[in-house]
């Protein structure tokens, strides 16, 4: 299983992605994610794992986030990784997703 | 996945082929270093293969290639010049950008091997004198900014790239992010803003197709072209539209102003000024055609589409008009085949032959209707002819031009300092004998160069304060061109000639020659009063190959100079080697054909008026003392000339340059339009001859080498 479920109550999900999201396995990232995206539950997603994302990994968060205000519940990237960082910077995509972003002191050094 | 293969093994071979392609350029960029033609196909080869590579994100090859773009850039913008030493780093350059290609084709993972590394530095260190690594990575990260999508920024200055990219663009392996990336290595990305409405609900979304749409604020200071090259290779995945930033209508504005452009489309306009690349004029032709609309202006169509702003087609549109304008001045040229011409030539000269044959047959049956019909066609063959004739020619300033570039080499290798002046460029010529003419010319300038004219201190010394310089003329002279290369270096010593003339036994030690003829004597096999052969002239092809050549297109070559003030070699050509005027004549029942431009006058020979030297040949005509040749002697075999005295014989006074002569012959036939047919190989080396033509009767005539013919009564005359 590359996306880890833990369960932490009733009212929050939290899904750990264990792999890169790029075009060879957005689809089935897709399905899990959205799967676990329900009415009345917060979806946190913790990127901290994800080693490497692409434009359709990344075109999947906004069609998640895009999905999670259509049926009324919270989207919230808890932990990003490096390659998540990058790629949300270049799009310009910070403030859409609106979490903290979390910039380590050494992330240009990688 | 398989597309992005493809992809890879093209990008492969492309680059292989630019680089092949960048070592040809190098080597040839060894022998002449200011091709600027060449320095631009290294440019592109390094500007393609970092373009590429950004695409496949390929980190290592953008920063090295980015190195030696920016030189090559500099080369190319003149900022620095090329030499050996630059040309063999480059060489390595392509060695090691190669090398690069291959480490990241096949283990991309892999991060650059240390040896690897250290020669890039080297490289780069070599090439720009800058000790630094990877610079263009390091850039990736420094200029990252961040922006928020509330904040309005001022895009005055800025392009805006709006892509939109095809659902099946991740697909074929085009992502967004490198482009993204790659734009960052050529200017500063301001903002980015992702547009998802297009993103479907959750039923009908597929992750793996592409619904992103990018509109991009950039700060670049790169001209349109080159920023559109980012996306070329994704142009069939994504809908491309760059808008010039406001800053830069100015600068379009006054470029149009400069504009000196043969363009008359607006499309090609504003190309011309790089507002526009071809792909966005040739989308909107595109979309003029499928709305089937023409009424709707090709300006007003690239305007909706935001690629270009309205000031700058309408500006566009008025240089345009005017363009129009003097277009509609101008001639207009056709390119054809110079074999078609050369039939269409031979077909005019087998017209007048039959011309000729038809007005002999009217004349003889004696139809006077006819003869008024034939009249006006005859007069209508010799239009044709004319007209035919001067398609051929070609003004001589393309091959005078050519020669700046030898004066320029041959005086730098020389150290001298001497200047090429072109006038009569426009003097038109038969385009053969352009051709043929370019050999003398530039042997008889090339000695010009190194005998002619002094270095700078010699002129010093002679007390010369003006530049070094020869100067190529032309003009028309009585049906001839006539081409000078005159120079104002030290000229001829005379003395010199003569001593070494008499030393090779070429004149006898009392030769009372004039000045003139003296002069002349360089033009004879053996004479060379240079002591040393040196590279450029003094050995090889000398100046009597130069004669012969010139000869040979029944040309004339004289050379007259002052001592101390320059010499100047003139050069006498026919117009065209097809079809002359000629002025035939008989002898002992053979026809000869005089090239008309040289017949002076013809008088009678025996009248008594002037005073005949019959032993030496000499004829005292009104004053004028010229040597005169019996054509009938000088080309029958037929020994009984004597027991035809009875006829009346004329005298023909012909000329060439400064030489006179008389021909003496039976009868004068007149003028005839005669197309010149060569002789075949045996008569080549007849002495007295250039060529023959076919007469209306079917007949041959000889056409009679003027010049040569004359020499040969100035020293007939003169040995008895």
């Amino acid at each position: 299983m590359t996306i880890d479920i833990k369960q932490q109550s009733d009212s929050t999900i939290r899904l750990v992605v264990q792999d890169e999201m790029t075009i060879y396995n957005v689809l089935e990232h897709k399905n899990t994610l959205f799967s676990s995206l329900k009415a009345d539950q917060e979806l946190q997603l913790d990127l901290s794992e994800v080693s490497e994302i692409d434009s359709a990994g990344m075109q999947l968060l906004i069609m998640l986030k895009k999905q999670a205000t259509i049926i009324n519940t919270q989207l919230s990237i808890v932990d990003h990784s490096q390659a998540v960082i990058e790629v949300l910077e270049l799009f310009n995509l910070v403030p859409f997703f609106g979490d903290p972003v979390i910039i380590s002191s050494d992330w240009n050094a990688s | 996945m398989s597309d992005l293969d493809v992809a890879l093994e093209t990008f492969k071979q492309e680059a292989k082929e630019l680089l092949d392609e960048m070592e040809d350029a190098l080597l040839a960029l060894e022998d002449t270093p200011d091709d600027s033609e060449t320095v631009n196909s290294l440019f592109r080869a390094m500007h393609t293969i970092k373009g590429s590579s950004g695409l496949f994100g390929f980190n290592d090859v953008v920063a090295f290639t980015h190195e030696a773009e920016t030189v090559l850039d500099q080369v190319r913008n003149g900022e620095k010049s090329i030499d050996d030493t630059l040309i063999s780093v480059l060489l390595d350059c392509k060695d090691h950008t190669s090398k690069l290609l291959e480490h990241c084709i096949t283990s991309p993972e892999e991060a650059l091997p240390e040896d690897m590394q250290a020669i890039g530095t080297e490289l780069v260190f070599k090439l720009t004198g800058k000790d630094e690594t990877l610079p263009a990575v390091n850039s990736v990260v420094e200029t990252t900014t961040m922006e928020t999508v509330g904040e309005t920024t001022d895009l005055d200055d800025k392009w805006i790239i709006s892509l939109a990219f095809k659902p099946d663009a991740l697909r074929m392996g085009v992502d967004p992010l490198s482009f993204l990336r790659y734009l960052k290595t050529i200017g500063d990305i301001d903002t980015v803003l992702v547009l998802t409405d297009e993103l479907p609900d959750d039923d009908v979304y597929d992750p793996e197709s592409c619904y992103l749409h990018l509109k991009i604020a950039y700060k670049s200071n790169a001209d349109k072209q080159t920023i559109e090259d980012v996306f070329e290779f994704a142009s069939d995945d994504c809908d491309i539209n760059i808008l010039p930033p406001h800053s830069k209508i100015e600068d379009y504005l006054s470029i149009l102003d400069e504009l000196e452009s043969e363009a008359d489309r607006l499309g090609d306009i504003l190309i011309n000024i790089g507002v526009l690349t071809k792909s966005d004029v040739s989308k909107a032709v595109q979309q003029q055609s499928e709305e089937g609309d023409t009424s709707k202006p090709i300006g007003e169509i690239l305007v909706e589409k935001q690629v270009v702003q309205p000031e700058v087609v309408n500006k566009a549109l008025n240089k345009q008009k005017q363009v129009k304008q003097k277009a509609a001045k101008e001639a207009n040229y056709i390119r054809v085949d110079s074999e078609k011409l050369g039939q269409l030539i031979n077909l005019v000269g087998e017209l007048v032959i039959s011309g000729a044959a038809m007005d002999l047959m009217v004349e003889r049956h004696g139809l006077a209707d006819v003869e008024e019909v034939a009249t006006t066609m005859n007069t209508l063959v010799s239009d044709i002819r004319d007209t035919a004739l001067d398609l051929r020619m070609v003004p001589i300033g393309e091959t005078f031009t050519r020669f700046k570039r030898v004066v320029r080499d041959v005086s730098k290798e020389l150290g001298k300092d001497i200047e090429l002046k072109i006038t009569g460029g426009e003097t038109e010529l038969d385009k053969t004998i352009v051709e043929k003419i370019n050999d003398p010319l530039t042997h008889l300038i090339r000695n010009s160069l190194d005998h002619g004219v002094e270095t700078p201190l010699e002129r010093e010394q002679a007390g010369k304060t003006d530049k070094g310089c020869i100067q190529l003329n032309a003009f028309h002279q009585s049906g001839h061109i006539v081409i000078q290369i005159i120079d104002n270096g030290a000229g001829l010593d005379s003395e010199k000639i003569v001593a070494k003339a008499i030393t090779n036994g070429l004149i006898p030690e009392d030769h009372n020659l004039t000045q003139q003829e003296i002069f002349n004597l360089i033009f004879e096999a053996g004479l060379s009063t240079k002591k040393q052969a040196s590279d450029l002239s003094g050995r090889g092809v000398g100046m009597d190959v130069v004669r012969r050549n010139i000869e040979g297109l029944r040309g004339s070559v004289n050379i007259d100079s002052a001592a101390g003030e320059g010499t100047t070699i003139t050069i006498q050509l026919p117009l065209t080697l097809a079809i002359i005027d000629g002025f035939m004549v008989e002898a002992i029942n053979e026809r000869y054909i005089i090239p008309l431009t040289m017949v002076e006058e013809c008088v009678e020979m025996n009248s008594g008026e002037w005073e005949v030297d019959e032993t030496a040949h000499y004829v005292n005509l009104r004053g004028v003392a010229m040597p005169y040749l019996r054509l009938g002697e000088c080309f029958s075999s037929n020994e009984n000339s004597k027991e035809r005295e009875v006829s009346r014989e004329s005298l023909v006074v012909v000329r060439s340059g400064q030489n006179k002569a008389g021909f003496v012959v039976d009868q004068l036939h007149g003028e005839h339009q005669t197309v010149i047919k060569p002789l075949g190989k045996v008569f080549e080396n007849l002495s007295g001859l250039t060529g023959a033509t076919v007469l209306g009767d079917g007949n041959v005539a000889l056409i009679l080498d003027v010049q040569g013919l004359i020499n040969k009564a100035v020293h007939g005359s003169r040995l008895k």
